[in-house]
């Protein structure tokens, strides 16, 4: 059967010129349209609030002095300078924690209900009826149970990645191409193997999807977690600065919690892009 | 294993209903075929003549309803890799390489991996896709896939392989040149192949023997034994004559339908 070979869908099986690659070329031309939006932004921020003294919003400046004050102090010398280090790993720890909890719960489950009926039967309905409780709902509840502090707090991020993270293995798991599961079986692959070998591969392009949109959630949560009577994080230090009229602050630590936000997605959607090389529609 | 007086698969009155929404669907109805070892066999016939059915039943996919599916005698108990099916759609693993779908065999039954890569290296050579052993499966045309396919039911040590219109998808010189490696690689490896199509002069081209099917309920109509000598030339009067006979044969099972529509 080694008599030549059809028509190929590629000249090799190198892999083509990567999407990252061509972005090289015209990454520079990217990088500055996609400055553009915030440089108008920040523009229009500054001519409105610039040398008002009674502007309840600080310019743009004062923010960046403040950002500087929080990130290393010598600027203010106040309770906050130097502090930013501090919020910014509790809440890391508190995101990625939760984060990592939720997902260490919401995988096998998500791979259960999604391949198992009786698990499905069993646990679907009560998590559908979960599912729509909004997770700043559960606060007062969350406070009652792990009392006031971080462990709420760590609580409402592992709510807030869990569902994300649950539905969408689920969903991955179900539309499974019922084929691969005769072609494991009829090729030796059978029982709780194929979850390993086909369940969990196939379904990968999904979870990884479930995956960002629940770290996502993990920072949303965290500031609304981190506002009950928690010491430090950044939903700590932006609720006590709003206390004290700081509002500088407040803008520092929205704009420390985007940026922290979208670091974490890129580096979820890297290492995607490195395990699903395989799906057309990622790699 | 192999008693030559038993043979590999045998279906005995094989019967296979279909319940859905309350309805109930006569798939197949008492079909009685052996398959002996090295044979090859194709089934024939129109769209619901129960020929794919008897194959999964084959496969182990589908427990049949009614009678006895047996492999070396013994009641088939479910899939299992002693009989390797390729697919129309190739049921290749997206996320696996060229080299690596056709180790999967080999590696769920637990071989070591320096074996397991050998038996892959050398079914990636018989196939002749040694340049694109780690292509995935959306890199590859329509032929390299079901080459693929056929290379991992081989790796794994099918003693029967069932083919279920494996080449319906492919472009007619590509099923043309696929069909000629398929029985190269028969003659020179004495696999046992049960095979369906739709398609008489691939069945005449292929088979040892044909079984014509027909449809409402599906059932083995009759047997034809193909003793032209191989490779068969598709031009030669002897092969036309079979062709008539069998296309006369398959249009009578379309007849009712196409009155009606005329009607």
């Amino acid at each position: 059967m080694s008599t030549g070979i059809d028509a190929p869908a590629l000249p090799a099986p190198t892999p083509a010129p990567s999407p990252a690659r061509i972005a090289l070329g015209g990454g520079l031309a990217r990088a500055g349209l996609a400055l553009v939006v915030p440089a108008i932004l920040v523009a229009i921020w500054q001519i409105t609030t610039a040398g008002r003294p009674y502007s309840l919003i600080p310019p743009p400046a004062e923010v960046w002095a403040e950002m500087r004050d929080l990130a290393i102090g010598g600027v203010n010398d106040d309770a906050f300078s130097g502090t930013l280090w501090t919020h910014l790993s509790a809440s890391l720890m508190r995101v990625y924690g939760g984060f990592a909890l939720a997902a260490a719960a919401a995988l096998p489950l998500g791979l259960l209900i999604g391949r198992v009926p009786v698990v499905r039967a069993l646990l679907d309905p009560v998590l559908q009826i979960l599912r729509p409780v909004p997770v700043t709902a559960w606060l007062p509840l969350a406070m009652i149970l792990f009392g006031l502090g971080p462990r709420s707090a760590f609580f409402l991020v592992f709510l807030g990645a869990f569902y994300p993270i649950l539905v969408n293995t689920v969903f991955g798991v179900r539309s499974v191409e019922p084929r691969l599961f005769e072609a494991a079986a009829m090729l030796g692959c059978t029982g709780p193997a194929q979850f390993a070998r086909v369940v969990l591969p196939a379904a990968l392009p999904s979870i990884f999807t479930g995956l960002r949109l629940g770290l996502g959630f993990a920072w949303v949560v965290i500031v609304v977690g981190e506002m009950t009577g928690v010491q430090t994080g950044l939903g700590a230090i932006i609720m006590e600065a709003r206390q004290l009229s700081r509002t500088e602050i407040v803008i520092c630590g929205m704009a420390v919690i985007g940026v922290a936000g979208f670091v974490s997605d890129w580096l979820v959607m890297r290492l995607g892009r490195k395990l699903l090389a395989w799906s057309p529609s990622h790699g | 294993m192999a008693d030559p007086t038993v043979p590999i698969l045998d279906m005995r009155a094989v019967g296979k209903t279909y319940r859905a929404n309350g309805r109930t669907t006569e798939a197949l109805r008492e079909a009685n075929l052996t398959v002996s070892r090295g044979e090859f066999v194709c089934l024939l016939g129109a769209s619901g003549c129960g020929k794919s059915t008897l194959l999964r039943v084959a496969a182990g996919f589908e427990a049949p309803t009614s009678g006895q599916a047996l492999m070396w005698g013994k009641p088939i108990p479910g899939p299992g890799p002693s009989r390797g099916m390729v697919f129309q759609d190739y049921g290749l693993f997206p996320w696996l390489t060229v080299r690596d779908n056709i180790g999967f065999g080999p590696k769920s039954r637990k071989r070591p991996a320096a074996e397991v890569r050998d038996i892959a290296e050398r079914y990636i050579s018989l196939v002749g896709l040694q340049a694109f052993a780690d292509a995935y499966p959306h890199q590859l045309s329509g032929g390299m896939k079901q080459r693929v396919a056929i290379a991992r039911v081989l790796a794994n040590e099918a003693e029967v392989v069932l083919m279920d219109e494996p080449f319906g998808a492919l472009d007619a010189m590509t099923r043309e040149r696929l069909q000629d490696e398929l029985l190269e690689l028969w003659s020179r490896t004495g696999l046992t192949i049960l095979f369906v199509t739709h398609a008489i002069e691939e069945a005449i081209f292929l088979a040892d023997r044909i079984v014509m099917m027909s449809p409402g309920p599906g059932r083995i109509e009759t047997v034809h034994e193909v003793d032209l000598p191989r490779r068969r030339d598709v031009s030669s009067p002897a092969f036309n004559d079979l062709r008539r006979m069998l296309a006369a044969q398959l249009h009578s099972h379309h007849a009712p339908r196409t009155a009606t529509v005329a009607a």
